[in-house]
């Protein structure tokens, strides 16, 4: 028993070590890293929750002019921001996209960029400064 | 206010009959529905007037904070000074494009147009005017009305907005509006601004530059008529008797366009 144990935790402490190689042939996600220090919210909730929040948020932009960025799109754009060989931040066109990394992993396409800007732009001007 | 005008003609044909001057007010005969609704309407501001006096609605041009919703005390509204805007001029319309991410494609029956200057002749008298035309963000607007899905809307500062997360294109409000102030988004769309999402399938218009405007700042046509053009144009709140374009509109008369079709624009013209 205590052999079959070790066993199996040998098996899994191998699968762990062999995580980072598994993201590199394609096996699971490669999600670049974010400029910014910690996300808005749990990462653990962001993962499952993020499009409730962005669909939250955008209700309440749009119809009543809410705009906290916190919550924004364009707060996480900025974020979440990849670089291309250009040294520009790249579209959602390209496999590195912060958003495309996973959503083609999870084979879900969210349809946000076919309106919204998928690059960062300048920042709202003064949006705190003014107030 | 239209009488011979070449371009807003085409709106006066499939109106009622318009209101009429010289007939006096309270008189019975040969009155019609549309004339009964101009002495409703006016009447209607009459009161407004006698009202404001007493009643402070909002002190100052104090900004929205962010996190708080646009409230109904407040009603976003323009003038334009037609005696001051010039015909050569298109100075709001770049600054529309610019500040929108929105251009042409070539095709102008069809191209996105959500602001546009339009040049009139009085042929009676010669007299010719330039005034741009945008969405008049109204009071009762008929787009919202007809919308099948909730997309088109007025935000509670009269702010009206198309929501493309349900608009379904299916371009009603745009056959509603009188003031030919929505396009639709034939093309698909790259490259466009962070603050103003537009893609293919969708109906836009105007947006008052809500973005700016949230932010405490002027819509880019305002700034760019300041800036490079005659200073023909006044954003403000209207319900702030204390705003500069309160005062002018009280001051001064100014008028909107149709304003026998009972919307009650956002948009005043003075000199019209």
């Amino acid at each position: 028993m205590t052999g079959l144990r070790l066993f199996l935790a040998m098996i899994v402490l191998a699968l762990i070590g062999a995580l980072p190689v598994m993201a590199g042939d394609g096996l699971l996600p490669t999600i670049p890293k974010a400029r910014g220090e910690k996300c808005v919210e749990d990462a653990a909730f962001m993962r499952r929750n993020h499009m409730q929040v962005l669909k939250h948020h955008r209700d309440e932009t749009m119809h009543q002019g809410i705009r906290t960025t916190a919550h924004s799109l364009n707060g996480c754009l900025n974020c979440h921001a990849v670089d291309g060989a250009d040294g520009k931040p790249v579209t959602v066109a390209n496999e590195k996209h912060f958003c495309k990394s996973c959503h083609t992993y999870a084979a879900v396409s969210p349809d946000c960029f076919q309106c919204h800007s998928s690059t960062p732009g300048p920042d709202m001007p003064d949006q705190k400064a003014s107030r | 206010m239209t009488e011979g005008g070449e371009v807003m003609s085409e709106h006066c044909s499939s109106s009622p009959a318009p209101a009429r001057d010289g007939v006096p007010v309270g008189a019975d005969t040969g009155v019609d529905a549309s004339r009964r609704a101009f002495v409703a309407a006016t009447a209607t501001a009459v009161a407004a007037v006698t009202l404001a006096p007493g009643v402070m609605l909002i002190g100052g041009a104090e900004a929205k904070p962010a996190d708080q919703p646009a409230s109904a005390k407040v009603r976003w509204g323009l003038l334009v000074d037609v005696s001051k805007c010039d015909a050569g001029c298109s100075a709001c319309v770049d600054a529309c494009r610019e500040e929108q991410g929105w251009h042409g494609h070539g095709r102008p029956a069809s191209d996105p147009q959500w602001i546009r200057k339009v040049d009139l002749k009085d042929l009676s008298t010669g007299r010719k005017l330039s005034l741009p035309v945008m969405c008049q963000h109204c009071t009762s607007p008929p787009c919202t009305d007809v919308c099948p899905t909730g997309a088109s809307f007025k935000r509670a500062d009269g702010i009206v907005l198309v929501d493309r997360h349900i608009c379904i294109g299916c371009r009603y409000c745009m056959m509603a509006c009188p003031y030919k102030a929505r396009s639709f988004v034939h093309e698909e769309t790259v490259g466009q601004k962070p603050h103003m999402p537009r893609g293919m399938g969708c109906v836009e218009a105007c947006t008052l530059c809500v973005h700016r405007v949230d932010n405490d700042r002027l819509p880019a046509c305002v700034e760019r008529c300041g800036e490079a053009g005659t200073g023909a144009m006044l954003f403000g709140n209207l319900n702030d008797p204390e705003s500069e374009i309160a005062k002018r509109v009280a001051t001064y008369a100014t008028t909107q366009i149709r304003p026998d079709l009972g919307l009650k624009p956002g948009v005043h013209y003075q000199g019209l």
